[in-house]
């Protein structure tokens, strides 16, 4: 090495420095093209579902917001969106008032109350549901879970009926409904709000908990007072994550719910739409116009969920910095 | 004096046993409230064994606190009430996930032999006879997600690693915000999305690979958020001492950062993977689904197990067709479990460790 003279040493230096700025630059432009080539994606998305659901909206002889019908290639294309988006949010609202306060409940079983030899299987098991694909659960929902349901169903018709929502106005018909699908996709987001919630609720400072207990709180009293105060951000942003999940959910209510265009308020009458089954259900028949149609209701699907996971994802954001903080 | 000191004493002692119940209460009141939840469902004659569970725990709740409230007071009724709720929803959890695996490992073994994993529905009239089999949807599904897989992990791959190692300023937050977000777009808009870009823009027809570009979008973002905590866990120390070296840090993160990261990374990929296998409607949208075996994922529809379920519960629509459905959900099922389970296998084998 010292023998080599100074002038071939000094090139060799700069020539792998030379290579070692290139090998840089082009990994560095690489990994910064694919996080572009991402952003890129999600503008593209937005782009074309716009442009397509413009040349829809500007035939359209309904109004997009209140018409119920959905006949995009009719002599005069009449569509809209109101029987959809009821169906979409009153199904993932039912979703969400069954699974938050079980998933809460679970979380805090895993986190705070089961015993350590269950909690961690238990915990990989809840995940598991998670991995299930959505094709079966809309098959377990509509051959076991509708017959399963139609006891559950007459008991609220007869003893809930008053209340005009829970009134069945045919008895004897299957519930493939849009309370069992609400059902049906409570336990499909069960998983991502639990596993959620369960991360924030382990990240309580276990001094606050022990504050509690030493001021002789009682277990339920400690998790009123230190766990679910704490917790509270994580638990709307994960039920914002399933909520994000349920509306956008295709395949399952496909499978499950027995579609027309009527928007009724009875939840137990068969019938109604989502935004998503009602793509994966017309699209293969649809004229060209009907795609731009559908695409038009895909936009409204789109902006919504992204809404909804924005404002999730500010949420945690949020936390992380605060639990940072106080780690 | 000394009498005063030690009166109170006994009575402590008395108070410290008196007012809790004892510790196979909760044990005596869930064997009582299944009891009492089976009787009542009994008398009443519901079909449902669901409902004499729901009965059940109903009463568990309601005994519980009601017990409590009398022995121990209100403060302590109300810590049995909420254990007892956690309890139940505990219970809630299990009951779908047993009712599932069950029922779908019951109806599909019935439906699963040689002949069903081995041969296409080429030629076979569905509705009739209980032939056919899920060869061509086995093959199909295996070719789009691998295609799927060749285009989201690297990119997947080279993000996170952006994100991590080089990401500074408004850029990186802006991935981060938006990987976050994508995350959540219901795979029927990325179907939609790819039809009119590939489809109708590009003018290309339904084929395997189409369906590809979909699920890869929706791989994308699980991808990045994985490799990214995984990299994260990478000691500092590792890279600092590479860079001492004299290392360039485009090799370092080569050689030192993801052969460090590679278990976790590979259970992500592995992870999403296991979850686009499962997504139906990309592929209804763009691959349309086929009776017989296609090789070719580039030109002409192909199958896929998810829509074949799809296929043969609403189209076929009888017993014939709900049997077949249940094969290829047990077998959809069984690969994706297995591919969960291997990966988190490699989590816990090949975790990054932290340096000491």
């Amino acid at each position: 090495m010292t023998s080599s003279p100074p002038a071939t040493s000094e090139g060799r230096v700069r020539r792998r420095r030379g290579d070692s700025r290139l090998g840089d630059a082009v990994f560095f432009n690489l990994s910064r093209g694919s996080g572009i080539l991402l952003l890129a994606v999600m503008a593209a998305i937005a782009g074309f579902l716009a442009y397509r659901s413009g040349i829809a909206l500007s035939k359209n002889q309904g109004n997009f917001l209140t018409t119920f019908e959905w006949t995009p290639d009719a002599a005069h294309p009449k569509f809209g969106i109101a029987v959809l988006a009821f169906g979409t949010l009153v199904s993932a609202l039912i979703a969400m008032i069954i699974a938050v306060p079980v998933a809460v409940g679970i979380a805090l079983f895993i986190s705070h109350y089961a015993p350590r030899r269950i909690a961690q299987p238990f915990a990989y098991l809840v995940d598991l549901l998670a991995a299930v694909p959505s094709i079966v659960y809309g098959l377990w929902g509509v051959l076991f879970l509708v017959p399963h349901m139609d006891g559950l169903t007459r008991w609220m018709d007869q003893y809930l009926g008053w209340t005009y929502i829970f009134d069945q106005s045919k008895s004897g018909v299957p519930p493939r409904t849009l309370f069992t699908v609400g059902v049906l996709l409570a336990i499909m987001v069960l998983p991502i709000i639990t596993a959620v919630t369960r991360e924030v609720f382990r990240q309580v400072p276990r001094m606050h908990e022990e504050a509690a207990l030493a001021l002789g709180a009682t277990r339920w009293e400690m998790v009123r007072t230190a766990v679910l105060p704490f917790g509270r951000p994580g638990i709307i942003s994960a039920s914002m994550l399933g909520l994000g999940r349920a509306l956008g959910e295709t395949i399952a209510v496909a499978t499950v719910l027995s579609t027309n265009s009527v928007l009724s308020l009875h939840l137990l009458d068969p019938g109604g739409g989502t935004f998503a089954q009602n793509i994966a259900l017309k699209f293969n028949e649809a004229q060209p116009f009907g795609r731009d149609a559908l695409m038009a209701s895909g936009l409204v699907l789109f902006v919504i969920t992204l809404v909804v996971n924005g404002v999730a994802r500010l949420i945690i954001a949020r936390r992380k910095e605060y639990s940072g903080a106080n780690a | 004096m000394s009498t005063m000191t030690t009166a109170p004493a006994p009575q402590l002692r008395q108070s410290l046993t008196n007012g809790r119940l004892p510790k196979w209460a909760p044990v005596a009141v869930t064997v009582l409230s299944i009891a009492l939840g089976c009787g009542i469902g009994a008398a009443a004659g519901l079909k449902s064994h669901l409902q004499w569970g729901l009965i059940s725990a109903l009463l568990f709740v309601a005994v519980s606190y009601a017990v409590a409230a009398k022995v121990e007071g209100r403060r302590q009724a109300k810590d049995r009430f909420a254990t007892s709720l956690v309890w139940v929803a505990f219970i809630l959890a299990v009951v779908p996930l047993a009712a599932l695996t069950f029922y779908t490992v019951q109806q599909g073994i019935a439906a699963i032999n040689g002949n069903f994993l081995t041969h296409s529905m080429k030629g076979v009239v569905a509705s009739t006879t209980p032939d056919g089999g899920i060869y061509h949807a086995i093959i199909g599904t295996l070719q789009q997600v691998l295609l799927a897989t060749l285009i989201a992990a690297p990119i997947g791959l080279l993000t996170a690693v952006y994100l991590v190692e080089y990401g500074r300023g408004r850029l990186a937050k802006a991935v981060t915000f938006f990987v976050d977000v994508m995350t959540g777009i219901p795979s029927v808009v990325a179907g939609l999305f790819i039809l009119s870009l590939w489809n109708i823009v590009l003018g290309f027809g339904y084929s395997g690979f189409s369906g590809s570009l979909a699920l890869a979008i929706l791989m994308m973002p699980v991808v990045v958020r994985s490799t990214e905590e995984m990299l994260k866990l990478v000691p500092n120390e590792l890279r600092e001492a590479s860079y001492a070296l004299g290392v360039p840090k485009w090799k370092t993160i080569l050689r030192i950062v993801l052969p460090t990261a590679v278990g976790g990374i590979t259970t992500g990929v592995m992870l999403a993977v296991a979850r686009i296998t499962g997504e139906t409607a990309p592929v209804m949208m763009l691959v349309f689904g086929s009776d017989v075996i296609n090789n070719d994922p580039f030109n002409n529809p192909q199958q896929s197990l998810p829509l074949y379920i799809w296929q043969q519960y609403s189209m076929v629509n009888n017993d014939f067709g709900y049997q077949r459905a249940w094969g290829a959900a047990l077998v959809l099922i069984a690969f994706v479990m297995a591919l969960n389970l291997v990966a988190r296998g490699i989590a816990r084998w090949r975790s990054p460790k932290s340096g000491h």
